[in-house]
């Protein structure tokens, strides 16, 4: 019989959830058409940039509206830009390791679209685009995880704001392009199950919500665990 | 009786009463405040009764102080309230010193006496003079402040600049200020008349009552008889359906008895509708929470289809009883309907009756996106999502400050 990942694999250190909440802040910044919105992209803070392209995924955990950033839904919808729209909801912040990083592409991508379609930066939008920043305020669970098992059922059961707190807010706080999840699977301390903190981290690529990640990490789990013997 | 955050449990989002009472740790014993102008009716009364017990609950010693004013002062801040929203209003120099006035007899009596004072609307803005040291003050604005008369808005500017912050219901509504603004979007209470489950025989019960027959789908728009509220559109819309389809519309509003243009604008739906069995006109009283809740329970398509709105709450309501909504495209409408995922947002009456067609037609869609619109209100829209920001403010102030 073998022995299940339950089993043989405990953590010397367990994985801690953690929750989180965002807090919007109006900055007063306000474009009306896609020049505008270029030049207060250059000016707004870093948390502006995160707000309205990473945080999408806390606001809309389980709906996925027209392009997964603020900016190329207004730029379709009320800049009426369907080509910049799509050029910019293709973009994946996850991709980026800095905020600035991904401000520089995003800048680029309109510089370059207004360049070769000088007519349409005068299209007046139906609604201003107001620049938003956010302020993400964290609180431990009383939820640890020391096996595969029970990290599982923590991930099936936690809240959309951890899950954003560990997959996708994570990038961003370590800079390493790590989320917290597959940094605790892999970790020597953790479960030290590389390939499997491999494949979770490949979902926060996926272009899923935060609800779709969570059904394919505890899918992935679940496929770990079967093939041990073990059980969720 | 179990504590109320528990009885929210099973309506909030998972986990949504653990992360509370978290946030809540880090504020325990944390003495808050709220300043309004009135302890029973409107909004801002209704909420705070809602909220101060789950405060409460979570360590936050909380007290609500109401300031007293003359008929004047209540007639100076009416004015100011409509100024505030854009209608012109003629203010005089003695309606300002009445304000200010007011605002320093109460600045005497009430008892400034806590860490944090949520201090709401425009009648009490004034009391900032009185803020105590080490005290944070927060302006809270429910009103839509974004195209207000000048001269209203340079004399409280002075005021809501002094605050720590302010807290605005949509980004829209927010005004240039020297202090950081935050976005806090109002709430339904799920477990209140207005929105609680009701059973299919109470269902039935109230709409016999109301003598709405259930025989063809109903088409709802429950608002008050206000042009912004655009029911001549609605009627419009319904006309264009028709043609089509057999269905009924029904308009639930207010008795008019205190609203001259409300009953004007009443007198001229019903001639535009004529002798239309199919149409029906209710006037409900503001008590009339159950009233409201089984005629959007009952209801096929519920429309809001403003020209111009506030937040537009009634949309939140009707999508957490399931609902498909078609608004009109303004205001908070468009933050609660994620078009065609949670609704449809519309700008004309062609608009409207194109998509009741298409829900009509395809039941399957009525039923997937009054799923997707009812989970939508919970994740954004529930009262316990409005204790949380609230925390999340007071949590940010006091980091800042450390």
């Amino acid at each position: 019989m073998n022995p299940s990942v339950n089993e043989y694999r405990r953590a010397l250190r367990p994985f801690q959830f953690v929750s989180c909440m965002e807090l919007r802040e109006v900055l007063g910044k306000r474009a009306t058409d896609v020049v505008r919105l270029l030049e207060l992209m250059e000016e707004v803070p870093l948390d502006s940039i995160y707000y309205h392209t990473h945080s999408f995924y806390l606001r809309h955990s389980y709906a996925q509206t027209l392009y997964p950033n603020d900016f190329a839904t207004w730029v379709a919808l009320y800049a009426h830009d369907r080509v910049l729209g799509e050029q910019l909801g293709v973009l994946d912040p996850f991709a980026y390791l800095s905020l600035d990083a991904l401000r520089q592409e995003i800048i680029t991508i309109i510089d370059d679209h207004l360049s070769s379609h000088p007519a349409v930066y005068r299209a007046m939008s139906g609604e201003p685009f107001d620049f938003i920043r956010s302020h993400v305020i964290e609180a431990p669970l009383d939820r640890q995880a020391w096996t595969l098992s029970e990290f599982r059922n923590a991930v099936r059961e936690v809240e959309a704001g951890a899950l954003y707190f560990h997959l996708c807010e994570a990038r961003m706080r370590k800079t390493t392009g790590f989320d917290d999840f597959s940094h605790w699977l892999s970790a020597r301390d953790g479960l030290s199950m590389p390939e499997l903190a491999a494949q979770v981290q490949r979902v926060v690529r996926l272009g899923l919500n935060l609800e779709g990640m969570r059904a394919r990490i505890v899918a992935l789990c679940d496929a770990e665990l079967m093939a041990h013997g073990g059980t969720a | 009786m179990a504590e109320l955050l528990e009885q929210y449990r099973a309506v909030a989002p998972p986990g949504t009463i653990e992360f509370l009472r978290q946030l809540g740790r880090r504020l325990e014993g944390t003495r808050m405040l709220h300043v309004n102008s009135t302890r029973y009716g409107g909004g801002v009364a209704e909420m705070l009764h809602r909220l101060l017990p789950l405060f409460e609950e979570l360590g936050i010693r909380t007290r609500w102080e109401v300031m007293t004013g003359s008929e004047a002062f209540y007639h100076t801040t009416k004015s100011f309230h409509n100024a505030l929203q854009g209608m012109s209003q003629h203010i005089t120099k003695a309606m300002f010193d009445e304000y200010l006035e007011i605002n320093r007899e109460n600045a005497k009596r009430l008892n400034f006496d806590a860490d944090v004072a949520m201090i709401h609307d425009p009648q009490p803005a004034a009391l900032i003079g009185s803020r105590p040291p080490g005290a944070r003050w927060l302006w809270r604005c429910h009103i839509d402040v974004s195209a207000p008369q000048p001269a209203v808005w340079q004399f409280l500017r002075p005021f809501v600049s002094q605050y720590d912050a302010a807290i605005v219901s949509l980004q829209k509504f927010a005004r240039r200020l020297p202090v950081p603004q935050f976005i806090v979007y109002p709430s339904i209470d799920p477990l209140s008349d207005k929105n609680r489950e009701l059973t299919q025989e109470e269902i039935t019960s109230i709409m016999e009552k109301l003598g709405v027959p259930t025989d063809k789908p109903i088409l709802l728009q429950v608002s008050r008889f206000d042009r912004f509220k655009d029911p001549l559109g609605v009627v419009a819309a319904y006309r264009i359906v028709k043609q089509s389809h057999d269905c009924r519309l029904v308009l639930a509003g207010g008795t008019a008895t205190d609203d001259p243009e409300g009953a004007a604008v009443l007198a001229e739906v019903q001639e535009a509708v004529g002798l239309d069995p199919d149409v029906q006109f209710l006037l409900l009283p503001p008590t009339a929470n159950l009233e409201i809740n089984a005629l959007q329970r009952a209801a096929t398509i519920i429309l809001q289809k403003s020209v111009r709105e506030g937040f537009g709450l009634t949309v939140t309501e009707a999508m957490w009883k399931g609902k498909p909504v078609i608004g009109g495209d303004t205001g908070g409408i468009t933050v609660q309907l994620i078009h065609g995922y949670t609704g449809y947002t519309v700008n004309s009456p062609a608009g409207a009756a194109f998509y009741i067609k298409r829900l009509l037609n395809e039941p399957e869609r009525i039923e997937a996106i009054g799923r997707q619109a009812k989970e939508f209100a919970r994740n954004r829209f529930l009262v316990t999502r409005h204790v949380q920001d609230y925390l999340g403010v007071m949590i940010h102030l006091a980091r800042r400050t450390a």
